[in-house]
């Protein structure tokens, strides 16, 4: 409803480009941070989620999650009920019977995070006191964290952030004078698997990813700790980390070959590696990645798209698809833009690219229906909508939970895009 | 606080939008924080619709909180107004919006629009989604045909001669199981019959429609959870009989025939005699002989939880083992059709205790949501649908009624398929080692190769299962060690051996009523003699 346009007004304004974003308010259609649990819970395997929240919360989890309740579930919610508004010293009460039940009946967790929701924050239910008090009953057996997945204070990713955050306090101090990396932001098994393997070959030991696949094993982090963001969605972990002394490398996010390339030099020349060894490293990678995409290029080639506002991987997937396969930039939303973080991202758009941060959603549909692209990446509550209008879409929640990092995937992440416009092709009844 | 790993149903704020959704015409404003737009992919995703529904959220932040938020509200609210011009509108709040306070009631009347505005207060923290969607129904029908209502003591008028009867379908909405073609089929039942719809409420309504509804000669209650609040009202305000009678089975339907028949004086035993329905012969041919006190066990609404016991015994012979609801507004009726099969009903909503009953019954085929689906899938039950929560495949795209004769032929098919047919059955239980069709294998013809089921280890099920003993049996190829029965009675090895060769499917039962009569007799180590005892003392 209300629109600002603002030129980029950071300290380091030499170091971004200058551009104009548009900030907008009105109606979200995204996410709250409690769905960042749908991915968390598997990549952390010993950790537990429990929302403190409402039938609501409960819902959206139950919904988000789709067919993954087969499995045991690795997260649940302590619903809030008429009782536990009256008075707080219940609530809490309530919190520990709850988790005590949890624990008894789950002896293999090793990690519980309390997760804040929009009704617990708002009736102000201290859950990091809550997770201290329980911290120290389950100790040593089981560690009790807390981060706030709500709606008012997070849009779906950030969830993430907040979690890796309550988290980085726990990592264990490093002494040692040796550099070491550390990859943060949650990537599929096999991408991370690769990178290890990358940074292997290019002599960069000394490797850790965060978060871990095991909460027991947590990296350790020190003044001589370089934070290697693999996810643009992290700028309180990023904080958090770098109170404790470690140094973020400013680096694009490792979305296709020009993506990953930029990534990984960023640690080679911190790690100084020489450049002619990184080029003998990488070359057949980007070569191999550049053969397969070539293939994307004549179907994405001039397509306009429009990205409507959800995970924050909305601008280094637009500069991976507008330089790497030559498509057309109609708007580029982002529910938040970090400036800083985002710099190197930034200065690879394209001039003149209409950038969004925030939402209204009425307003927003109303200028993709006037620019008709022909693909829209958005949320599965505008997809089928848009589709019925004759507007071919991407859904834009498939993006984080598909290994789409590194060189091996670039042409798996133009695939994602092309897909739609193959099948509104070939189907004719 | 309530522990929940899966709830059966969504908030209150839920059941508002299925019949806001339902509807056309009416725009719900809804005071929600960020992020409770997820609830829109529930019909654009798992119902398919192919328009947003008409919800708008204020989708307030947590920078929000600290200023108008009331502003916030009525700015959504006028917004909404302007860009899609409904003929009504319904306000509300979210378990969130309704811990600020800011009366969306009061602030939407004071926006003077020229359309019925109709507040929509939902107990977020105390009720859940059909309670909403019942209570928004009723608000709406209350406000939009109250005006419309006779003097209080007219009689209502005598219909016309020669005019033909109508009523009204009440309760079908959006996300409902199977509402779209139930509505479908009884239409045209109704047709065959002579009577006619006068309107089809909240599926597909307007609120101009709503006005409509004092003009039908009686209702037709197709979901009481959604619709008997609001069909008591028209009976009182609109002096409208309303059908008690779920037209769910052939039993059931042909009782609905009769009911409506009676309702508009017309004469039911020619559309009687012309019905066509394939269940009672399928139920009646020789190939279902086996399906003959197939033990089962069923959860749902209260709707179809009662009339699938009823199919289920009168229908196809089935054994009712375990009959339950998560519909507390219905506990009573569940009940009461649960004393009928000699069983008790289990009336909760958490979905721990409906797994741990399940486990304890071992029934041979569960009837159920999709989260009985989960508890089967664990357990390796045989399973289909019958009520609500379902996921994308309950939506299907061929014509899947419930209700009536079509719909009859829906359910037999749907519930016979997941059971193993008679000739394996047969050849499973004289030969137990051949390498294709194993013991606990799934049933040749769902196709998913041969595998035995993957039965989850006891050690799993005990941490699911705290409150009940593990009682599940592993498949062949992992014979369970000598275990002790809950009585404090051992299996001997042979015993346990001997166990195996009862097929998969009732040997939990086998082992359950084995260990009970080892208990109630003093055996301490349970022997081949023990279980052919025990075979024979429960064979009746």
């Amino acid at each position: 409803m209300t629109v600002h346009v603002t030129g980029c007004s950071t300290a380091a304004a030499d170091q971004l480009v200058s551009r104009e974003i548009r900030t907008e308010s009105g109606q979200r259609e995204v996410f709250c941070g409690l769905t960042g649990i749908v991915w968390l819970h598997r990549k952390i395997q010993d950790a537990f989620f429990l929302v403190v929240g409402s039938r609501t919360c409960a819902h959206l989890i139950q919904s988000a999650a789709g067919v993954m309740i087969f499995a045991e579930p690795r997260f649940g919610t302590a619903i809030m009920e008429e009782k536990d508004l009256a008075g707080l010293t219940d609530a809490n009460d309530e919190l520990d019977r709850i988790v005590t039940q949890l624990l008894a009946r789950r002896p293999d967790i090793k990690l519980l995070f309390l997760v804040g929701s929009c009704p617990s924050e708002v009736i102000k239910l201290d859950l990091s006191r809550a997770a201290l008090r329980l911290s120290q009953r389950f100790s040593p057996d089981v560690r009790i964290l807390h981060y706030s997945g709500s709606g008012i204070e997070t849009t779906f990713t950030q969830g993430e952030d907040a979690c890796l955050a309550s988290l980085v306090p726990e990592l264990p101090a490093s002494t040692d004078a040796k550099p070491s990396l550390l990859v943060i932001g949650s990537l599929a098994d096999v991408v991370e698997d690769q990178f290890v393997r990358m940074f292997d070959a290019l002599g960069v030991d000394n490797v850790a990813f965060f978060p871990p696949r095991k909460s027991t094993a947590l990296p350790s982090i020190g003044p001589n700790t370089k934070i290697l963001m693999a996810q643009p969605f992290l700028p309180d972990t990023v904080r958090a980390l770098e109170e404790r002394g470690a140094k973020r490398l400013a680096a694009p996010f490792p979305l296709g070959v020009e993506g990953t390339t930029g990534w990984l030099r960023a640690a080679a020349n911190a790690f100084g590696v020489d450049p002619a060894k990184f080029d003998q490293v990488t070359s057949p990678n980007r070569a191999r990645a550049e053969r397969a995409l070539a293939a994307f290029k004549a179907e994405l080639g001039g397509r306009r798209i429009f990205f409507f506002p959800d995970s924050q991987l909305e601008l280094p997937l637009a500069r991976f698809l507008s330089r790497e396969l030559d498509m057309k930039l109609v708007e580029v939303a982002t529910p938040y833009l970090h400036r800083e973080q985002l710099a190197e991202e930034l200065k690879l758009l394209p001039a003149g690219v209409a950038l969004t941060e925030g939402q209204d959603v009425d307003d927003q549909l109303d200028r993709c229906r006037l620019a008709r692209p022909d693909i829209v990446v958005c949320g599965l509550g505008l997809a089928n909508p848009l589709e019925a209008e004759g507007i071919t879409t991407k859904w834009s929640i498939e993006l984080v939970f598909t290994p789409i990092q590194g060189y091996e995937q670039a042409a798996d992440l133009a695939e994602l895009f092309a897909r739609p416009l193959v099948r509104r092709a070939k189907l004719v009844a | 606080m309530q522990l929940t790993v899966w709830t059966y149903e969504g908030p209150p704020h839920v059941g508002a939008m299925r019949i806001a959704t339902g509807m056309e015409g009416l725009h719900y404003v809804l005071h929600a924080p960020q992020g409770d737009t997820y609830a829109d992919l529930l019909f654009t995703m798992i119902e398919r619709r192919n328009k947003r529904p008409p919800v708008t959220y204020t989708t307030f932040a947590a920078r929000d909180l600290g200023k108008d938020t009331a502003e916030l509200f009525m700015t959504a609210a006028r917004n909404a107004y302007a860009r899609f011009k409904p003929q009504a509108m319904i306000v509300g709040a979210s378990c969130t919006g309704s811990l600020i306070q800011d009366d969306p009631g009061g602030l939407a009347k004071s926006l003077g629009f020229s359309i019925p505005v109709i507040p929509i207060d939902l107990p977020a923290y105390q009720r859940k989604e059909n309670w909403g969607a019942s209570e928004t129904f009723y608000q709406l029908v209350r406000a939009i045909a109250g005006p419309k209502a006779p003097p209080p003591g007219t009689k209502r008028a005598e219909r016309p001669a020669g005019q033909r009867p109508k009523c009204n379908l009440l309760g079908p909405t959006a996300l409902g199981f199977r509402h779209r073609d139930d509505i479908t089929e009884i239409t045209k039942l109704l047709g065959q019959l002579g009577i006619d719809v006068n309107v089809v409420a909240p599926m597909g309504a307007t609120p101009v429609d709503l006005t409509r509804l004092g003009d039908a000669d009686f209702n037709v209650v197709l979901y009481p959870e959604i619709a008997s609040q609001v069909a008591s009202w028209l009976q009182r305000i609109f002096h409208q009989p309303f059908t008690k009678t779920i037209p769910i089975g052939v039993s059931a339907t042909r009782e609905f025939v009769r009911e409506v028949a009676g309702l508009a004086g017309v004469d039911p035993e020619p559309v009687l005699a012309a019905a066509s329905t394939r269940l009672p012969w399928y139920s009646h041919s020789v190939d279902s002989t086996y399906l003959t006190n197939k033990r089962v066990f069923i959860f749902g609404d209260a709707t179809h939880a009662i009339a699938s016991a009823r199919i289920a015994s009168e229908e196809l012979g089935f054994k009712v083992v375990g009959l339950g609801t998560y519909s507390r507004e219905f506990g009573r009726d569940v009940r009461e059709a649960a004393a009928k099969y000699g069983v008790e009903a289990l009336i909760t909503d958490d979905y721990l205790e409906v797994e741990a009953k399940v486990a304890e019954l071992h029934p041979e085929l569960v009837l159920g949501t999709q989260m009985e689906r989960h508890i089967a899938k664990r357990l390796g039950v045989p399973c289909a649908v019958i009520s609500a929560p379902v996921h994308v495949q309950d939506f299907p795209a061929r014509y899947a009624p419930q209700m009536g004769f079509e719909g009859a032929n829906v359910i037999f098919d749907t519930w016979v398929h997941p059971l193993m047919m008679g000739l394996e059955e047969h050849l499973l239980a004289m030969f137990k080692d051949d390498f294709e069709f194993k013991d606990g294998a799934l049933p040749s013809h769902l196709g998913t190769g041969h595998a035995p089921a993957p039965a989850p280890a006891a050690a799993e099920v005990a941490v699911a299962l705290p409150q009940s003993a593990p009682v599940l049996d592993g498949a062949a190829s992992q014979p369970v060690p000598a275990a002790t029965a809950p009585s404090g009675a051992v299996w001997a090895p042979e015993a346990e051996k001997e166990l195996l060769k009862i097929p998969f499917f009732v040997r939990g039962k086998a082992r359950r009523n084995t260990e009970r009569f080892a208990n109630e007799n003093g055996v301490a180590t349970i022997t081949v003699e023990t279980l052919y005892d025990a075979k024979a003392h429960f064979a009746r």
